[in-house]
């Protein structure tokens, strides 16, 4: 098992790792970068399948923004001062006890390569370093909905990410559904790739944004972004459903139709207020997103709940977690998205650099840092009212049947997991985990893991935050081979 | 806001802890009529019943008052709970200790011949017969036992269901209420103070398991548990290839050792999820939560030893649970005549789910004034010294 030592390491080539990775080398420091796939960018610049592909950025928001990142990054890599190492997990993340301390690393990361990038490649590897950028992103937030399992049946960000690779839709004909302007984002790529949407339906009404309109109105692109959908869906005459939600899904072999329920200001559904439509190949859900944070709460940081529900790392103004040389930057710290972690990534990187002993002095870094703090508390009052405008609608178990599946890898039913709930005093997450397998499959609670917990809370639950870091407790963030764990290094 | 005990909460008995011996104590009371209440600083099994494995073991004790418990539990689960066998997964799979060294095997052998003496159902089988058993297992073997009367049990379904009959019956639970004092008349127990205010009863029981010391400090009286770390591992889910529960000889030594070092054997078993659970490690580190590389490396090395297959396997999660440990490896059961009204069920170590009920049986017969089934002497509390300075 080999070890690698560097200044500093940042997890995630997404947009606040690049970020993160860019500014470090600027600042001096010996950069590891990992990341789990074999091209920089993350979920958000995600690439092409095709290499030669003529237009790549046509996919994408704020591509010069990547190209600019990621030539600097090659930059920094053919110089030797960062190495990039794609196509690897980072399956632990700790503290270095300081009975264990070499030198100035503070904390120690172990990592394997992905399998399926990596044919051959093995084993674990331990990294330590004086400091760490956590950019780990994040996932989309699913709801169950009777008919969810079927085929044709994607997260909304799954289909964007589908196109991103392909080049196509995943279906001919379909409905965005669920909460926020992501879902917007998804009906105009599944629309450029040729796709037909036939609605695209937000369980908010939306009201909520127009108090906050001052918190919107730091962030000018957001307001274009969202004016350019808008644009769009209405050229394609495109139906954009507020207080709906698909609340079926129906369909033999694969998603054929949904019904479309209007929701009461609770978030349930409104009997007698159905529609059934017809012709739907494709259904795209998302409900916001889940920051990962395992290696967050592996490494003992401070985490609280954030208004959108998710766990959060605590930072302070330079990303700083509560742990000794560990930072966060984008989706862990509250999902903001991209022009927000690439902000966070540069404070971050910054920051982690210095904790290894570089600075940064001239006016004009000075200045760049300046502006960056003030676009940092811009972007995230910007997210803060937007996750007020689309909170997760209360009333959604309102459209739940007693067969409908919750935990999809156990597949464990919605009513086994009401009678627990009700029954066996699992009166928590974890508890619902103990009674009823859910979250012990292959997901690891991933995908099941908001609706396990309101499920949970439902019934009177306390120490929403303890069950929430229960939730993200994963000791190991990806699967590891037993042969891998037995030949770790004792005493790494 | 949350809820307060009203001053008149009171009861027969209040038992300190939800876990699997909380829950049976609370069980088995309430079978005889009594008014039952329990107090847990956490969610009901919160603690070291979700983080464990569930075993029912025979193969494990040595001749004594553990023993006799456990044997005593096995015909409770057999017998008077088999109707419920299924609600907690219950599977009388038997368990296989296999040796792959001769020098093992004379252990094993002489170890056989005690637990023989002493009623233990064990049959020493010879390679051909350990493979029909367990294709799947290492050539290097030279011998095993099998002990049929080997059981496993789901842990926290057993614990959940026998709360929620506990409940059905009248019990009234209060989770995330931590005990922070005892209410006493003179040296009489007569009840505790909680974060939800005070509970009145004529019992009082500890059944905080690793946290039982503390809880007895409390009390002013020693009762020396003291948590052991134990690891698992836990793989995908596959098809099954490991049938019994399957360890290697060297466990029955760990079990019984008193070192405070980390130590660690093979016990492998499948579950009815299709993942395959994987101990054991023990240390002594106080409650302290920190990975450990160590426990897991050496877990997953002898487990590949014992299975060669395993090595492909993909281990999903791990967990660590905290057993309550005592000096002597003898649980604390019954009356402390140190302070009159306060009981013990703790310091079971790993072997607790197995033997809480026989623990709950016996506890609830002995407060509702019956002749309890086992002799409560074999387990008293009685045999500790007073609480020195340094312990307090």
């Amino acid at each position: 098992m080999s070890e690698r030592r560097c200044d500093v390491v940042v997890v995630g080539a997404g947009p606040a790792g690049l970020a993160a990775a860019v500014q470090a080398s600027r600042a001096g420091a010996q950069v590891l970068l990992i990341d789990q796939s074999i091209r920089p960018g993350g979920q958000f610049w995600r690439h092409a399948a095709e290499e030669h592909d003529a237009d790549p950025g046509r996919w994408h928001h704020g591509w010069s923004t990547y190209t600019a990142l990621a030539s600097e990054l090659q930059a920094a890599v053919d110089a030797g001062d960062v190495e990039y190492l794609c196509g690897h997990h980072v399956v632990t993340a700790q503290q270095i006890s300081p009975a264990q301390q070499i030198g100035s690393a503070q904390l120690q990361l172990t990592i394997q390569p992905v399998p399926e990038l990596a044919a051959g490649a093995r084993g674990l590897m331990t990294v330590r370093a004086p400091a760490v950028v956590l950019c780990p992103g994040a996932y989309d937030r699913q709801l169950p909905v009777p008919g969810w399992t079927l085929p044709g049946v994607m997260a909304a960000g799954g289909i964007q990410a589908f196109i991103k690779t392909q080049g196509v839709a995943p279906g001919r004909r379909a409905v965005l559904a669920g909460t926020g302007p992501f879902l917007l984002s998804a009906a105009a790529s599944v629309l450029q790739a040729g796709g037909e949407v036939a609605a695209v339906c937000e369980a908010a009404n939306l009201t909520g944004w127009v108090p906050r309109g001052a918190a919107a109105a730091l962030v000018p692109s957001k307001g274009a972004e969202g004016a350019e959908y808008i644009r769009l869906l209405a050229k394609h005459r495109v139906p954009y459903l507020r207080r709906t939600a698909v609340t079926a899904i129906h369909g033999e072999h694969r998603a054929e139709a949904v019904t479309l329920s209007r929701l009461d200001s609770n978030g349930a559904v409104i009997e007698g207020k159905q529609r059934y439509l017809d012709d739907v190949d494709l259904v795209g859900l998302g409900w916001g997103f889940v920051p990962q944070s395992e290696l967050v709460v592996q490494c003992g940081a401070r985490t609280r709940v954030d208004v959108d529900g998710s766990l959060i790392g605590v930072v302070d103004v330079h990303q700083r977690s509560s742990v000794e040389g560990l930072y966060l930057a984008g989706e862990i710290t509250g999902v903001a998205g991209a022009t927000a972690a690439v902000v966070e990534g540069r404070i971050a990187g910054r920051a982690a650099a210095r904790e290894a002993g570089y600075t940064t002095g001239g006016a004009r870094q000075l200045a760049a840092a300046q502006r960056d703090k003030v676009l940092r508390v811009n972007h995230r009052a910007f997210a803060q009212a937007m996750h007020r405008a689309h909170p997760l609608p209360e009333g959604w178990e309102s459209w739940m049947q007693q067969d409908t599946v919750v935990c999809r890898c156990e597949e464990v039913p919605y009513q086994r997991l009401k009678e627990a709930a009700q029954t066996l005093s699992a009166q928590e997450p974890r508890g619902l985990k103990g009674t009823t397998r859910t979250g012990m499959g292959w997901c690891q609670g991933r995908m099941c893991g908001t609706a396990a917990s309101c499920v949970a809370r439902r019934s009177g639950a306390e120490g929403a935050e303890e069950s929430a870091v229960a939730v993200a407790k994963r000791p190991l963030a990806a699967p590891v081979r037993l042969a891998d764990l037995a030949e770790r290094d004792p005493s790494a | 806001m949350s809820p307060v005990a009203s001053s008149t909460s009171a009861s027969d008995v209040l038992v300190i802890g939800s876990g699997a011996i909380g829950a049976a104590i609370a069980y088995y009371c309430t079978r005889r009529g009594l008014s039952v209440t329990v107090v847990d600083s956490g969610a009901v099994g919160s603690g070291t019943s979700s983080q464990c494995e569930g075993n029912l073991l025979v193969s494990d004790k040595e001749h004594g008052p553990e023993l006799d418990l456990a044997n005593y539990s096995l015909k409770l689960w057999q017998g008077e709970l088999s109707e419920h066998s299924h609600l907690w997964e219950f599977e009388n799979k038997g368990g296989i200790i296999v040796a792959s060294q001769d020098s093992s095997m004379a252990s094993l052998q002489r170890a056989l011949r005690v637990q023989r003496e002493h009623g233990i159902r064990v049959e020493e089988i010879d390679v051909a017969e350990l493979k029909r058993y367990e294709p799947n297992v290492t050539d290097e073997a030279v011998g095993a036992a099998f002990y049929p009367d080997d059981s496993q049990v789901m842990p926290m379904l057993v614990t959940a269901h026998l709360m929620r009959m506990a409940a059905e019956a009248g019990a009234r639970i209060w989770p995330y209420t931590e005990v922070t004092g005892f209410l006493r008349g003179g040296e009489n127990v007569l009840g505790v103070t909680t974060t939800r205010g005070s509970f009145w009863a004529d019992a009082v029981i500890n059944a905080a398991g690793p946290w039982g010391g503390q809880v007895a400090r409390l009390a002013g009286v020693n009762v020396p548990v003291e948590p052991r770390r134990g690891y698992v591992l836990v793989t995908e889910p596959m098809e099954p290839k490991v049938f019994r529960k399957v360890y290697a000889a060297e466990y029955i030594d760990n079990v019984g050792s008193s070192d405070g070092g980390l130590q660690s054997s093979p016990v492998v078993e499948g579950t009815p999820a299709g993942s395959i659970l994987i101990g054991s490690s023990r240390e002594r580190v106080g409650f302290d939560t920190t990975f450990n590389p160590q426990a897991v490396q050496q877990i997953a090395a002898n487990a590949v030893k014992l299975f060669p297959f395993l090595a492909e396997t993909r281990i999903l999660r791990h967990y660590f649970g905290f057993r309550p440990y005592v000096p002597d490896h003898v649980p604390v059961i019954g009356p402390d005549p140190r302070a009159p009204g306060l009981w013990h069920a703790c310091g079971h170590e790993g072997a607790g789910i197995g033997l809480s009920v026989g623990t709950g049986k016996i506890i609830a017969q002995a407060v509702a004034g019956e002749q309890t089934d086992l002799p409560l002497e074999d387990f008293t509390p009685a045999r500790f010294d007073e609480l020195s300075e340094a312990s307090a």
